[in-house]
């Protein structure tokens, strides 16, 4: 995926000027679509974890889990972007943010690197983007061979749920 | 020193010392309406803590500054030097009281009669205008050093002086200002006289002061609160490496996790200590309270407060203080009668009110108990009728306790007359709503003439709570510990197993029939049950006095477990009150007992404006479906009545029927009941089992004799073929079997004559047409819905005249309507008048039921737009009336 970047990651976690650190994403697949989070918001990648279920919750979200004594509130990102379930077979991984204070756990297939990505590469959503999808996007790299699609937590956590926004 | 006193000294120096900065503040800025009401307010809670504390002197005069501050909150008074100056010596003078109170734990003598004098001259306005400014001169300067040259190098000297001194220097300074302002006023000396005391015995104050405030601190509780959320993640992370070790025999790590499990206990428990308190500063106030109550109330009142020293939370202590207030309130104010009352009732003259506290099992239980009068059940359950909370017919079902507990219902002011003592907005629903707030419980217990007990169930502390650990269909929940009653293993075939009516699922439980919820129902849990159906468990769970079962798979253990609050985007899902981590690092939902007795339909019986809110479908519904009880009698075809009808079911001993006059009756709650039978034919057991259905209506009761009650359905009630034989309607498909419908009007007449007028009648078939039948009164609803159903009519109900307004407006379309007259809310006469505004129903035919049949009502009812005018009790003339209006349904409207 290296070859793809633009601008090199930098190892050893030396953080650049503010302005670059901004378009830091964590990257991530979600059934072969690369996805990106903006570095900052992201506090832990997990590898498989045991999930509680919690009945009656809504289908995006597939349970809790226990991080270091905190309870971290499991997010299926298949489902919230209407893709079918992942095989059985496949672990997947777990991208911990923080949002307004509470943890939550981004299921997604893979995690990789960090990329630093320059703003001329970016472009907005385009009209043509499935819907589920534009409302959890913001916006796409131009990667070398692949598109990096940038999830909005805050858009991706919103479920609509009768009026109530979640969070 | 007493602890009180203590934290009385710490929390009025405290005060005081804002107090000083705020008037300084005040006096820079006279006009800040929030500056005055803040010093206001710490004024009057200085007074009233030395009032509760009985410290005379020190009330007064901080009273006496009170009503100062009072004229100058109410914009009286403008606060010039003159007032500033007063209050400044007032607190002074409280300064210097506290000071001498720290030391000695007791008042020093004295009187400050011509402090308060002043103050309260001044407040009232007594002291003439150009008088002030002289007044004011001298002991602002004796207090504060003013800017003026001359008498400022005598102030600072001023100090140390002795007493006699500073009066005789206070004094020429007074000579010498006198000149200046025409009369020198007469009360000029005093305050000067009153000052060297207070500045004599102020050294002295320092000193102790210090040395209280070396043994106490004050900590913010938000350290407090983190310090125990902190301990709180220790302990369960100790737990968890416990549990790693039970698996690991031999491991090195035992020892030092052995003394870590120590040290942890101790420190959650000396954390826990830092945020326990008696229980009695919770009560402190009750004495007064009950002192100022029964001379206010004129009864005689005796206050016995037991287990003052029980500890618990801090938090939980605050949260439960209102409510005790109320309760203990509403005991003396409800509860105990006159002392002419309680003679005539052969009790002793002074009421008693027992406070008790005492600890059990994890848990602090409150008793307060009176030995009043006990509720006034009728008063609470006419309330309760006219309120909507329940149906009358529902009323008569329930006993005396279930209707006791709708004075937890919101909107119920128990008092008949409104003192100044109760009434004042906090209702028991709000006690009851604050005390489950902190997962507790409160239960009521009342003999009529004998008194009345509420015992509250409260958790020690909140931040750590006991609860059962469950498993349904693979997964574990936590149930808190404080609602479980009891734990019952039902096995299919053996004694305890679970039957179902119409697969609702319920245990017999010691002779009751025990309501049982499936936890996997109601999470929804899938199809994959995985264990086996024929066992299960069932926690028996109470909330406030409902008492259910909810089934579950399995159980484990109890565990202690430290409460988190769910992620917000699930907070919608009222059957988890929070969740947390066990043991073995595992996270665990944890039910809401409240949550899942209101999801298993708990409120669907006690509530019926929720019903009606749900509005327009859930009244469409409701009109097509509605419960029948199925029974036998005479026959073996399955005969019917619409279940809300019957007021009661009844089983008795055949030989306890008796005959009069020739007719059966029963001795049936202290009166006699008569019975009827089904048919003339139909043959009275004389030994055996005796089934009844009891029909009441208001205080009458009538019992119709039946072999065997078969079940009880919900079915949309079609009449097909009418008027069979009297006392039946008709015939309905129920359950799939032809089934009689009853005519309960045929048997309430043959029980009572009087009940409806004639029963029986005749009438044809029409075709079907659509009534909306408006009643308030659920007896009538239901009584005239299955006549009105089998003479051909589509019947929608409303048991409001604004609902069934809502109705019309919504574009339901009805070719007749029946109102009553008289109901709560929107007269029969309003909605007639609503109703013929839409442009829809100006046509439509209308009629009016009345129990009231003046000229003059009948006369209204016209103008308003009924189209006929029908007595209440005249099912004939309404029948008659319907069949003129269908025949030439416009040119009756017309008419």
């Amino acid at each position: 995926m290296s070859n793809s970047l633009v601008t090199a990651d930098r190892p050893g976690g030396v953080k650049p000027a503010g302005a670059d650190v901004a378009n830091d994403f964590v990257t991530m697949m979600v059934a072969d679509q690369l996805f990106g989070i903006p570095v900052l918001t992201v506090q832990d990648v997990l590898g498989p974890q045991r999930i509680t279920r919690v009945p009656l919750a809504p289908p995006e979200v597939a349970g809790a889990l226990n991080l270091r004594g905190r309870i971290v509130t499991a997010f299926d990102v298949r489902r919230r972007l209407g893709l079918p379930k992942r095989e059985a077979d496949k672990p997947g991984m777990n991208v911990v943010v923080d949002f307004k204070g509470e943890l939550y756990a981004l299921m997604v297939d893979n995690v990789g690197e960090v990329l630093s990505l320059s703003a001329d590469t970016y472009e907005r959503n385009p009209n043509t983007l499935d819907p589920r999808w534009r409302e959890v996007s913001g916006g796409i790299y131009r990667l070398k061979g692949k598109l990096l699609v940038v999830l909005e937590v805050s858009r991706l956590l919103a479920i609509k749920r009768g009026g109530v926004e979640a969070a | 020193m007493d602890d009180l006193l203590r934290d009385f000294l710490t929390e009025t120096n405290e005060n005081l010392g804002v107090l000083d900065t705020e008037i300084v503040k005040l006096e820079q800025n006279p006009n800040d309406p929030g500056l005055v009401g803040s010093i206001f307010r710490i004024m009057h809670t200085i007074k009233g803590t030395c009032g509760f504390l009985g410290l005379p002197r020190l009330e007064k005069v901080a009273h006496a500054g009170e009503n100062l501050l009072d004229q100058i909150r109410d914009g009286k008074l403008i606060p010039n030097e003159q007032a500033v100056t007063l209050i400044l010596e007032a607190l002074d003078r409280i300064k210097s009281l506290l000071s001498v109170l720290e030391q000695t734990e007791a008042e020093p003598e004295g009187d400050d009669a011509d402090l308060i004098q002043r103050l309260n001259d001044y407040a009232s306005g007594k002291t003439s205008a150009p008088a002030a400014p002289a007044a004011a001169a001298v002991p602002l300067q004796a207090l504060a050093p003013a800017p003026s040259a001359e008498p400022e190098p005598d102030e600072h000297g001023f100090v140390p002086v002795p007493a006699h001194k500073t009066a005789a220097v206070a004094d020429a300074l007074a000579a010498q200002k006198a000149p200046e302002p025409a009369p020198a006023p007469a009360p000029v000396p005093a305050p000067v006289a009153a000052k060297p005391a207070a500045k004599a015995e102020q050294p002295r104050g320092e000193v102790a002061e210090s040395a209280v405030a070396a043994s106490s601190i004050r900590v913010n509780v938000d350290v407090l609160e983190n310090l125990m959320t902190m301990v709180s993640e220790l302990v369960l992370t100790r737990n968890q490496l416990l549990q790693i070790l039970r698996s690991q025999k031999d491991s090195e790590f035992s020892g030092p996790l052995q003394r870590l499990n120590h040290v942890t206990s101790e420190l959650q428990e000396g954390v826990m200590k830092t945020r326990m308190q008696p229980i009695g500063n919770a009560w402190s106030k009750l004495p007064r309270l009950i002192r100022d109550l029964s001379h206010e109330l004129g009864k005689k009142i005796d206050l016995q407060m037991h287990g003052q020293d029980t500890e618990l939370d801090r938090q939980v202590l605050e949260l439960i203080k209102d409510p005790l207030t109320h309760l203990v309130r509403n005991c003396a104010d409800h509860g105990l009668e006159r002392p002419e009352e309680r003679r005539a009732a052969g009790k002793p003259e002074v009421g008693r009110v027992n406070l008790n506290a005492f600890h059990e099992g994890g848990h602090i239980i409150i008793e307060i108990t009176d030995d009043g009068r006990g509720l006034n059940i009728d008063k609470i359950k006419q309330k309760a009728i006219q309120n909507g909370v329940c149906s009358e017919a529902e009323a008569a079902t329930f006993t005396d306790q279930q209707i006791a507990q709708f004075i937890f219902k919101a909107g119920f002011s128990t008092a008949a007359v409104v003192t100044s003592v109760s009434g004042r907005g906090v209702g028991m629903d709000v006690v009851r709503t604050n005390i489950e707030k902190i997962g507790g419980t409160v239960e009521l217990k009342f003999q009529r003439g004998k008194g009345t007990s509420f015992v509250i169930k409260i958790p020690l502390t909140l931040a750590i709570v006991s609860a059962l650990v469950v498993e349904c269909s693979g997964e574990r929940f936590a149930i808190p510990q404080i609602s479980v009653l009891e734990l019952v293993r039902a096995t299919a075939g053996s004694e305890t197993t679970i039957e179902r009516v119409n697969d609702s699922p319920f245990l017999r439980l010691r002779n009751r029939l025990l309501p049982l919820v499936s936890l996997h129902d109601m999470l929804k849990l899938g199809e994959d049950r995985g264990v086996d159906a024929s066992e299960s468990f069932i926690v028996v769970t109470q909330v406030g006095t409902y008492t259910f079962g909810i089934m579950v798979d399995r159980v484990f253990d109890t565990e202690e477990i430290v409460v988190k609050p769910v992620a917000p985007i699930l907070r919608d899902i009222s059957m988890f009150s929070g969740n947390t981590i066990l043991g073995d690092g595992s996270v665990i939902m944890i039910l809401d007992p409240n949550g899942i007795a209101a999801a298993s339909g708990e409120s669907a019986s006690m509530g019926e404006q929720a019903a009606a809110a749900q509005g327009d479908e859930r009244a469409r519904t409701e009109s097509q479906r509605i419960a029948l009880l199925v029974f036998r009698a005479g026959g073996q075809a399955p005969k019917a009545v619409p279940l809300s009808l019957i007021a009661r079911l009844e089983e008795t001993d055949a030989s306890t029927i008796e005959f009069s006059d020739g007719k059966p009756v029963l001795q049936y709650r202290g009166k006699l009941m008569p019975l009827v039978t089904i048919d003339p034919s139909y043959a009275i057991r004389s030994e055996g089992r005796q089934s009844i259905l009891v029909f009441a209506d208001r205080n009458r009761n009538m019992g119709l004799l039946v072999d065997e009650i078969v079940d009880i359905v919900e079915e949309r009630l079609e009449v097909e073929m009418n008027n069979v034989r009297p006392g039946m309607v008709g015939s309905a498909i129920i359950s799939g079997k032809a089934t009689d419908v009853i005519d309960t009007a045929h048997y309430l007449s043959l029980a009572f004559g009087d009940w409806f007028g004639k029963a029986d009648s005749p009438f044809g078939q029409s075709q079907s047409r659509r009534l909306l039948l408006v009643d308030d009164s659920p007896f009538f609803r239901n009584l005239l819905q299955p006549i009105l159903s089998v003479a051909g009519y589509e019947v929608t109900t409303a048991d409001t005249g604004t609902q069934a307004l809502a109705m019309c407006e919504a574009g339901r379309e009805f070719d007749i309507v029946v109102s009553d007259i008289e109901m709560p809310g929107m007269s029969g006469f309003e909605f007639a008048e609503a109703l013929r505004k839409i442009e829809r129903f100006r046509e439509t035919p209308v009629l009016a039921l009345s129990s009231h049949t003046h000229p003059q009502d009948i006369e209204r009812a016209r103008r308003v737009g009924f189209t006929d005018f029908i007595p209440k009790l005249d099912r004939e003339g309404l029948l008659a009336s319907l069949n003129e209006l269908s025949a030439g349904n416009r040119v009756a409207a017309a008419q």
